[in-house]
């Protein structure tokens, strides 16, 4: 189901100050992708993904989530639209009084699910989430992990459309988070649920989500598939968060000079396979060094950075910087030095 | 009065009138306190039923009252309390006043044990979908059950510490005793019996109090 919003802001007062949680938006979130937004604390996107579900009231515009206008339900409508679009937490926000088969019943029974039927699909969703011998402990006696587990069962309990998460794998340690990630994952693609993430966390990104909007103070900055994202950021703020792949430091020894250079490419999608390398070596008379590379994988495609020292004559440098240049995949990545 | 003998069946008649005084006020504050502390905190909460006019009304009404020192509430609502109870003494009498002075305590700290309650879980039981009376239900009150055995546990002893005052309508019980006999008949022993058996219902009431309250925690 897609999520539009048209002309959306979010203004309150703090203290007598106006503040921009959001500043006026326009944004489409397709059926059955993973969208994800990047941002730091205080950035507006924790503001926006609660303007999905209504957990918090725009200033203007309009929000449809499917057909319909979210914004303008009336409070039962509302209600039962919010059964239809499940959301995960940071800290999961589990009923800690109940078990987690209770936990999951209480949604279903707030949807009016029969009763009869409310195990049987307890066991399925259980079973899902791989939780199905924990039917009976209550949260304070599970994971973090395993919380979260819980989490997403019950957001999924009433068959939504929508997956909204909210920092949903920050408080988790990395492997802990891989786990939960590949089940988000498993289930966009099973039950092709349209899912937003919202993290701080550009690995979060890289891993599931297919887009991304990067916020700023308020405002959608850059949007574009993730690749996209890692391979061109424009934005400053961009840079800043995918900087960890470009992060390579120049070993304090080597000095650069007219006949030694330091160059460092970054090889887009299948020429990141390629041997480029070897056509270098084949091509020029120069030494070269590797000093660092890596190659990341961004929804399956390649991305690889390199960081190379050339020595030699200095217009034989040039031409090769000049070859880099035109050559289609291979640009220069000196973003981070 | 100066032995144990003849201090028994008066004790045992004053226990029985305090029993009967706490039951009496605590059913009250219970049935109206915890409806009303329900009211407090989901009519200033955002995600559930804020209505700020009503709230403010609500707040004040439970301030005036909790204001009123216990022994003027008494006096002052005594034509209120014979209509209603059909009596102008006696410790069904004193309950009246008794009640009317816990159901505000007691909203209060139901109200502030709701509040205690981590707000994701609200937002999250919003987010799913969830009316109201089963956010009331399955969320609040499970959620604040340790807070709300305690708060009882304090009104408790709140209405036992109040209703020494209630010898004044004759409601007697432990506290009337103490005063009557023990104070204004400087009879010491009676005061040191009284005040002992005082401190000894108080402490059982907050063992079991903590007892459960800690049963609650165990979950």
């Amino acid at each position: 189901m897609s999520i539009v919003f048209k002309d959306v802001s979010k203004t309150y007062l703090h203290k007598g100050k106006e503040i921009n949680a959001l500043r006026l938006t326009n944004l489409t979130i397709n059926a059955g992708e993973i969208f994800g937004l990047i941002g730091f604390s205080g950035a507006g996107k924790s503001t926006l993904l609660r303007l999905i579900n209504l957990l918090e009231a725009p200033s203007s515009g309009t929000i449809h989530v499917g057909d319909d206008e979210v914004t303008a339900l009336n409070q039962k409508d509302l209600r039962v639209k919010r059964q239809k679009i499940g959301m995960i937490f940071q800290q999961f926000n589990l009923i800690e009084s109940k078990t987690v088969a209770d936990n999951i019943a209480f949604v279903l029974r707030a949807a009016k699910y029969p009763k009869a039927e409310i195990d049987g699909r307890i066991d399925e969703l259980l079973e899902l989430v791989g939780l199905s011998e924990k039917k009976t402990v209550f949260p304070k006696n599970l994971s973090g992990g395993q919380k979260q587990r819980v989490g997403i069962a019950r957001a999924l309990a009433n068959n939504p459309d929508v997956l909204l998460s909210d920092e949903a794998t920050s408080a988790l340690d990395p492997e802990t988070t891989k786990t939960i990630l590949n089940l988000l994952k498993r289930i966009n693609k099973e039950l092709g649920i349209t899912i937003v993430v919202i993290t701080h966390e550009m690995e979060v990104i890289k891993e599931l989500a297919e887009r991304v909007g990067v916020m700023s103070n308020g405002e959608i900055i850059e949007m574009d598939d993730v690749y996209k994202i890692f391979s061109e950021p424009s934005h400053e703020v961009t840079k800043g968060f995918v900087q960890d792949i470009y992060d390579f430091q120049i070993p304090p020894h080597i000095v650069q000079a007219e006949d030694n250079k330091i160059i460092t490419i970054k090889f887009l999608q299948e020429s990141a396979e390629e041997s480029y390398l070897n056509k270098l070596y084949r091509e020029f008379d120069l030494s070269i060094s590797i000093l660092n590379g890596r190659i990341e994988y961004i929804n399956g495609i390649p991305l690889g950075i390199l960081m190379l020292q050339v020595t030699g004559d200095p217009s034989e440098i040039d031409r090769l910087i000049r070859n880099i240049t035109e050559t289609p995949g291979i640009e220069r990545a000196e973003i981070y030095e | 009065m100066n032995s144990l003998t003849n201090l028994g069946p008066l004790l045992y008649q004053a226990f029985l009138e305090t029993t009967l005084m706490v039951s009496i006020s605590i059913f009250f504050a219970v049935l109206i306190g915890l409806p009303l502390g329900v009211l407090l905190f989901v009519t200033q909460h955002h995600l559930l039923f804020k209505v700020k006019p009503l709230n403010q009304v609500l707040g004040a009404l439970v301030n005036v009252i909790r204001s009123f020192p216990f022994i003027i509430l008494i006096v002052a609502i005594m034509p209120f309390a014979t209509w209603l109870v059909n009596a102008s003494h006696g410790p069904v009498f004193a309950s009246v006043a008794l009640s009317i002075a816990a159901v505000p305590l007691f909203a209060r700290l139901v109200e502030s044990s709701f509040n205690s309650i981590h707000s994701g879980v609200i937002e999250a039981s919003i987010a799913g979908g969830a009316p109201l009376y089963m956010i009331v239900t399955d969320v609040l009150i499970p959620e604040a059950k340790k807070g709300l055995i305690q708060a009882i546990t304090l009104t408790i002893i709140t209405i036992i510490a109040f209703s020494a005052t209630a010898g004044v309508v004759g409601g007697g019980g432990i506290g009337d005793l103490a005063i009557r006999y023990g104070y204004y008949r400087y009879d010491t022993l009676t005061m040191a019996v009284t005040v002992i058996l005082l401190i000894i219902i108080v402490q059982l009431v907050q063992l079991i109090g903590d007892f459960l309250s800690r049963r609650e925690e165990g979950k």
